[in-house]
């Protein structure tokens, strides 16, 4: 028997029509964990960098956390993995909702899908029997729409996730839609490119844990003590002080301005009445006692889910101060399908170069004066591609600059590796966020940072508070944040730990399925989040059987980040990428920060070029990983580095 | 005449509460799997989240009876300009839909408000933190003199419509063989 799997993965082929549910090897879990760590190395071993990300032979994994179904609350993220057309690389993406435990409870780990479909289809897993049916009636749907559509056929109970027009018009920030959550950073213009507008599932199926009576006693209280904790769950919930903060530190427009006391009594008003009139509930996610989503209902009965900061930002980006405008963009690109944090900057950027006179009204028709309008037009023409800027759009601000031509790339200052960053522009380098900018493969800060405060505490008492009940840090960095004195740079070896641990924390998460409001991002702020690297293990480990402690989970962490490293450097990520947006701090150190740059290779066991080495990969069981790269001549044939030139 | 007492075990449910988190589900199936906790299961458990997210609807109902035939129409109601169908508010276990069912067997599952944790709250209570289930308990005085007339009515009730059903002979029949067979 399995434990906390289902030991079994669905593999489609839309090309040829097939459907196969393949029993899995239990020795993948005990190297990768499951979730985003078994994708790895299935986008590994089955997509060779020759793959072009629209081939059909590209895939697109939808996978459960390990820990999802388990009593285990928190745990229920769906990770999707595949190659992004923006970037070529490795893509990041994840659901919350119910869609990667009703495909637990449907008897699958993950679901994999290759090939492409002539037609728009749609998958129907009804627990064994699993049909791709046609869509052609969901064909220019809502993603929410589409939802609500399939349920009323197929089953009320069936969790849907969906693509909008964006993910069916191949737009490069499509997002995939489920309930209140969405896959973002450039999931669902994969699906769309398969033609598949959605998968429903239904599952009745039992999920068995290894260690019950410990699992459960181990558990049951913690549902108590998260929902009592405000030092988990997202902070920004309720708190008009958080959004103060981010209306203030956070750029307007396209990532320029940061307005120092905009966040008067007249925006707070407007904040809270607006948004209390229009909020229908607070929800959470599938087994977790916090409330981070709500759901808005606009006075035209339209509704839809907000989280986070994404109920800012549109009217930050437009200069619209009417937080009406960030709800009626949510309600537009909900539907539509459109990555909430990458779309915002697209579009700013677009008005941006309308006033810089790099578009102009040739390239766009009838541009409205209003910001508000402008951000309307702006969206229809891109998730329909139409026209030349339309369809530049469509690509993202990086490949749009590149499109658009006529100067625009001078304007597209706030990317990594191709792809939008949050609008970030801060006063003078910190080399552990410097590191964390160059070298995340998770293409979003919010994905890689978490763990460790993000500036010093000047007052020292409060700082022995802090670190007294800090069950989640490692001895050294309790010492470190102990002497972290403000204007203090963290030193070559401080950051680069720092750097790690974060990430590591991350690939945890995206392995076990839970959310990192719990753990890997919930650590920075308050340093007490309910799951880290010293408490997981014991949960892990009652939940599947397997043997665990903190250096072994440590390890296979290190060994799923370092895979995921070796598929993009596969795919031609080399040390000349790594660079944080030009512009995201004022005051730069070039020099200091190659040499940071340097210490996160050599820590890390990488080359100069940031290619882990035979050495590193070995020892991580990754020697096919070390083969591979040595007959590509990515490595020398002892293992060292090719270098240029 | 006076009867004994009996306590009486409820369940209040706040609609407006519920988070959608749906643990009380899985609290249910976890405590009713044999072995305890070892296995979870939505489809399994006695207290369903009758949910239909894009309308913000949201309602746990406990197993209650099982019934052979679904109801002759149903009707529907808006509460707040929210429509609800009588079946989101109904505990039975019917044939018009797959809740309080097991997967495997078929066979109905009613809640039992977890009996077997003596002197603790139902498992769904338990999980539940925003207050959407809230147990409590009272007792209630029962009158046997009442009680047994009421069993005599529905005994006579129920005979009479066999009577005008299937005529005194054929009942007869059926009631020497079904009491033969012990």
């Amino acid at each position: 028997m399995r434990y906390a799997e289902t030991g079994y993965n669905l593999e489609i082929d839309l090309s040829r029509g097939s459907i196969e549910r393949v029993e899995t090897d239990p020795l993948l879990t005990e190297l990768h964990l499951g979730g985003q760590g078994t994708a790895a190395k299935i986008i590994w071993d089955r997509v060779p960098p020759e793959t072009e990300p629209f081939s059909p032979d590209n895939l697109i994994i939808f996978s459960s956390g390990l820990l999802n179904c388990t009593p285990v609350p928190g745990a229920n993220r769906c990770i999707v993995n595949t190659i992004s057309p923006q970037t070529n690389l490795f893509v990041n993406s994840m659901l919350g909702g119910y869609f990667g435990t009703e495909m637990k409870y449907a008897g699958y780990d993950r679901i994999i899908i290759r090939g492409k479909s002539p037609n728009l289809v749609y998958l129907w897993i009804n627990n064994d029997k699993v049909e791709i049916r046609d869509a052609s009636h969901l064909q220019g749907k809502g993603a929410m729409e589409t939802q609500g559509i399939l349920q009323a056929e197929l089953d009320a109970s069936a969790q849907v996730a969906a693509i909008g027009l964006a993910g069916e018009n191949r737009v490069y920030g499509a997002s995939i839609e489920h309930a209140s959550s969405a896959a973002a950073r450039m999931a669902g213009v994969v699906m769309g490119d398969k033609r598949l507008k959605a998968i429903a599932i239904r599952g009745t199926k039992d999920i068995n844990v290894a260690h019950p009576t410990e699992l459960w006693g181990l558990c049951e209280p913690k549902y108590k003590s998260i929902a009592d904790d405000p030092e988990n769950g997202d902070p920004m919930r309720l708190d008009p002080s958080n959004d103060a903060w981010h209306m203030e530190n956070f750029a307007w427009g396209n990532a320029r301005e940061r307005r120092r006391g905009y966040f008067t009594k007249d925006v707070y008003k407007n904040d809270v009445t607006t948004t209390d009139k229009a909020r229908l509930r607070w929800v959470g996610c599938y087994n977790c006692p916090k409330m981070c989503k709500q759901m808005l209902e606009l006075e035209d009965g339209r509704k839809f889910f907000t989280k986070c900061f994404n109920r800012l930002i549109y009217m930050m980006a437009a200069y619209v101060e009417d937080f009406s405008f960030s709800y009626e963009m949510l309600a537009r690109t909900t539907e539509y399908g459109m990555d909430g944090f990458a779309t915002p900057q697209l579009l700013a950027f677009a008005v941006e170069l309308y006033e810089a006179g790099v578009l102009t009204n040739e390239d766009l028709p009838d541009f409205p004066a209003d910001n508000a309008e402008r951000f309307f037009y702006l969206l229809d023409i891109t998730v329909r591609r139409e026209g030349f800027v339309g369809d530049a759009l469509a690509d993202g601000v990086y490949w749009a600059a590149r499109k658009i031509g006529r100067g625009a790339e001078k304007y597209d200052h706030n990317t990594t590796k191709k792809v939008e960053q949050v609008p970030l522009k801060l006063g003078k380098v910190n080399f552990p966020y410097y590191l964390m900018y160059a070298t995340g493969e998770k293409m979003s800060i919010t994905q890689i940072e978490g763990s460790y405060p993000q500036a010093p505490e000047p007052d020292l008492e409060k700082r022995k508070k802090l670190v007294e009940g800090w069950e989640a840090a490692p001895e050294r960095f309790k010492k470190w944040f102990l002497e972290w004195e403000p204007r203090v740079d963290p030193s070559i070896e401080e950051s680069v730990n720092i750097t790690d641990w974060n990430e590591m924390m991350h690939y945890v998460d995206d392995s076990i399925g839970t959310c990192a409001w719990l753990s890997s991002f919930r650590g920075q702020f308050g340093c007490r989040p309910a799951y880290h690297m010293y408490n997981l293990p014991e949960f892990i480990s009652y939940a599947s059987g397997l043997e665990l402690d903190t250096d072994k989970l440590w390890k296979i962490a290190t060994r799923n980040r370092t895979l995921v490293r070796a598929i993009n450097n596969r795919r031609g990520l080399r040390r000349i990428d790594e660079a944080p947006p030009v512009d995201h701090w004022k005051i730069r150190e070039p020099e200091k920060e190659q040499a940071y740059l340097d210490g996160y290779y050599a820590f890390k066991g990488w080359t100069n070029e940031g290619i882990p080495t035979k050495e590193t990969l070995d020892k991580l069981g990754l020697d096919y990983v070390s083969e591979d790269f040595i007959q590509r001549g990515i490595l020398t044939s002892d293992g060292g580095e090719i270098r240029e030139g | 005449m006076k009867g004994e007492k009996k306590i009486v075990k409820l369940i209040k449910v706040n609609l407006d509460k519920c988070i959608a988190c749906r643990a009380c589900e899985l609290a249910c199936s976890a405590f009713h799997a044999k072995p305890k906790y070892s296995s979870i299961n939505p489809a399994r458990s006695r207290i369903r989240l009758v949910m239909d997210v894009l309308n913000d609807e949201y309602v746990p109902i406990r197993a209650t009876e099982y019934t052979k035939s679904e109801c002759v129409g149903r009707q529907i109601f808006t509460i707040n300009g929210k429509e609800y169908s009588e079946c989101s508010f109904c505990g039975a276990s019917c044939p018009s839909r797959d809740l309080f069912r097991e997967p495997d067997s078929g066979l109905p599952l009613k809640c039992d408000m977890c009996e077997d944790e003596l002197g603790h709250e139902p498992k769904c209570v338990k999980v539940c933190t925003v207050g959407a289930l809230v147990y409590e308990e009272y007792e209630e005085e029962v009158n046997e003199e009442v009680k047994e007339k009421e069993k005599q009515i529905a005994l006579e009730m129920g005979l009479k419509s066999l009577l005008d059903k299937y005529g005194a002979q054929r009942l007869l029949d059926n009631f020497v063989r079904m009491s033969q067979k012990g």
